[in-house]
């Protein structure tokens, strides 16, 4: 690896000042020194203010009462202080499992395709976006606990030698479930660890301390070797395309929870791409809505993270927000033609019932917005309005897990049965407490851990440059694999 | 126990015509199976134990309405679809009596059997209901079925404690089981003796005979779940 090269741009002299000067907004043409760069993102990470950690305590304490209190007093009382009851038998606890699990997935979609296809705006937030993996994960991964009647209990999902010769049934796709999650939380948390280590080792020899200990302990000791950056490309390559087909089986498995329910408005074949898609849509929208704020509160990350890429980002979630669109009416659209009644009467109930606002909501945070926002270039380069647009997409998202979890259950076959489901007080908290939680990690991280992969910022400044063809300087980028 | 034949294929059948809707059977079956009663609140909440659901319907317009009603307890489907989604198998079949059963030491309350069962027919303990029965009122408690703690699900077992006990009183005696010998606790407290219980292979058994009717439907037949509780319709009354 080329890591010790001086950048070439801006080595032509240029009569094309003023194209240059625009292409300087691009963070590819606007190269800074290694160690200048390095420095600014050791600044970020140990750059504290008193804002900062005011808000990581009010996070702390809400996580520990919100979320592992009232947890505490569940487990302690009963799954009856939720707001479920027959035929709601899952309520807030299913949705916000499906959601973060969603959340989870921009991450490695981020990451991992766009460094498979190469595409150069990715690279200086891919660490954000696959940490957001990691911690929505982690989120999401207490959730099928939470909602357990008998959690302490809950290893008998996993499939261990035991004396009374039981196994899970692997009929069950909570069993999947399971599995899924696991094999997914220890990837991606593997597929965030790999390109961290030069930036973990680019912190060691910087700082001095506890934190040279730890990340001494955590670089394994990476000096920077051309044999070193062989095995480490080697390593993410196989890994970025090897974690596509179990980030597309996490979500496909998550769907089948229901899609292989008999449960009418459950049953349908199209949930698996369905709900990818979504989980992509909201995993995209939360990385922007991450970076706009890491952008506006992180030392040094407006050279970093800069409009082009917020900009980029939501031409995607454009294009993600019309394929979500496509596969809603296709689903909505072919369980109607179907016929049956109770799938049309869930539908109807859906646009009409007294949780209609719910539908409506996620209709228009989902496509409604993003249709009439995304389009333009302004407003896509406007951070406030991306942050309200995307925060909508994830409201609107949460929304299509709650019409499609409790607001279905509670219109089945039995007219007799049918009922509604209101959340109570405890679920609300507890969905807050794994908001606040997710938010505590994040930002424990973003002083720990070097939120830009530096290396990956100067190998794309080096492989852009300006070339002159004929009389015009075009800009072009050289394939460093 | 490979010694043991013919087990029986255990069915009910409810005539429907019959029925009044008294809700007998429901306050039988909890002083049977040792179901809680869960206070006031909670039974308004929707979430009343009654392992049967009597489900009533209203046919006509007000002044000129008549109350239709169908008890619903758990139909002991042959291809259950609470059966496949338990995680750690807590809802089986039953090889010997061919019903499903509830592995109350076994559930880890995900609930998913409920959302799958079609009929609505099986309940979670949402709190520790039957371990906050006030003194002496656990005295009612039936020794021959297990108290349910909280975060389990339950239903319907067609009494399979009585099963077993007429089936011991009938080894014991050296004979085989008389039709009628053994009456679920339902079926026992209905005045209007609507619910017949008993074995489905033995062709002279009342409810082979019942299942004879023309009357005769099984509730939501077109999801295949071959369940074992038949019923009769009712005079003008064409549920299911």
């Amino acid at each position: 690896m080329a890591a010790e090269v001086k950048p070439i741009p801006n080595a032509i002299p240029s009569p094309h000042a003023a194209e240059e000067e625009d292409l300087r907004e691009h963070l590819m043409f606007d190269p800074r020194p290694r160690e200048e760069m390095n420095r600014m993102v050791m600044d970020s990470m140990t750059h504290t203010t008193p804002r900062y950690w005011i808000v990581v305590g009010i996070l702390a304490v809400l996580t520990a009462v919100l979320l592992y209190g009232v947890w505490g007093y569940m487990i302690f009382t009963g799954i009856g202080i939720s707001g479920e009851r027959r035929p709601n038998y899952w309520g807030i606890f299913i949705v916000s499992l499906v959601f973060w699990i969603g959340i989870s997935h921009a991450g490695t979609f981020v990451s991992a395709i766009l460094r498979v296809f190469k595409a150069e705006f990715r690279r200086p937030f891919t660490r954000a976006a696959e940490l957001m993996t990691t911690f929505g994960l982690a989120a999401g991964a207490l959730w099928p606990l939470i909602h357990l009647g008998r959690v302490w209990v809950f290893y008998w999902m996993i499939p261990y030698p035991n004396a009374r010769w039981l196994w899970p049934n692997f009929r069950s796709p909570l069993v999947w479930d399971f599995m899924a999650i696991t094999t997914y939380l220890l990837s991606s948390t593997i597929y965030l660890y790999l390109p961290l280590l030069p930036d973990l080792a680019m912190a060691r020899d910087r700082t001095k301390g506890w934190r040279h200990v730890v990340y001494k302990f955590l670089a394994l000791g990476w000096r920077g070797t051309e044999a070193e950056w062989f095995r480490l490309r080697k390593a993410i390559n196989i890994f970025a395309i090897a974690i596509i087909p179990v980030m597309f089986s996490v979500h496909t498995i998550v769907s089948w929870d229901f899609a292989v329910a008999q449960t009418g408005g459950w049953n349908s074949t199209i949930f698996g791409p369905y709900f990818i898609i979504g989980a992509i849509l909201s995993g995209v929208s939360a990385v922007v809505t991450i970076l706009i704020i890491l952008r506006a509160t992180l030392k040094n990350m407006d050279y970093f993270i800069r409009l082009e890429h917020i900009d980029a980002l939501g031409k995607l979630l454009l294009v993600f927000s019309m394929a979500w669109a496509y596969f809603f009416f296709n689903d909505y659209m072919v369980s109607w033609y179907g016929g049956s009644e109770v799938v049309r009467t869930i539908l109807t109930f859906h646009a009409s019932g007294p949780s209609a606002w719910i539908w409506y909501v996620m209709l228009l945070c989902n496509v409604a917005i993003p249709w009439l926002t995304l389009w333009s270039k302004k407003l896509r380069r406007t951070p406030w309005l991306m942050l309200i647009v995307t925060l909508g997409i994830n409201v609107g998202m949460y929304f299509e897990r709650y019409t499609i979890i409790p607001i279905t259950l509670g219109h089945q076959r039995m007219p007799f049965d049918w009922g509604e489901y209101t959340p109570r007080l405890p679920e609300i908290s507890l969905a807050l407490g794994s908001l606040c939680l997710f938010m505590l990690l994040y930002m424990l991280a973003s002083r720990f851990i070097p939120m830009v992969p530096v290396w990956e910022v100067r190998e794309g400044q080096e492989a852009h440059q300006l070339r002159k063809v004929g009389k015009t300087v075009v800009p072009s980028v050289s394939e460093l694999e | 126990m490979a010694e043991e034949t013919n087990q029986g294929v255990w069915g009910l059948v409810i005539d429907l015509n019959l029925c009044t809707g008294c809700n007998a059977c429901v306050t039988a079956c909890a002083m049977e199976n040792n179901i809680p009663w869960v206070g006031e609140e909670d039974a308004g909440y929707g979430r009343s134990m009654s392992w049967i659901n009597m489900q009533r319907y209203w046919e006509g317009e007000y002044p000129e309405v008549s109350p239709s009603y169908q008890p619903v307890m758990c139909q002991q489907c042959g291809r259950a679809p609470c059966e496949p989604v338990c995680p750690v198998f807590a809802t089986v079949h039953s090889e010997s009596e061919q019903i499903n059963l509830q592995v109350y030491n076994r559930c880890i309350g995900t609930r998913y059997c409920a959302n799958n069962c079609p009929y609505m027919a099986r309940k979670f303990n949402w709190f520790d209901y039957a371990y906050n029965i006030p003194e002496p009122m656990n005295y009612y408690l039936n020794p021959s079925v297990t108290v349910r703690r909280r975060g389990v699900m339950e239903k319907c077992t067609f009494c399979v404690q009585r099963i077993h006990d007429g089936q011991e009183n009938a080894r014991a005696q050296g004979r085989a089981v008389i039709d009628g010998e053994i009456m679920t606790a339902c079926q026992q407290a209905c005045p209007a003796d609507a619910i017949i219980f008993g074995d489905m292979t033995d062709p002279e058994s009342q409810v082979s005979q019942a299942l004879r009717s023309q009357r005769k439907y099984v509730l939501l037949e077109e999801l295949g779940t071959q369940p074992k509780v038949t019923y009769l319709k009712g005079e003008g009354y064409y549920g299911g």
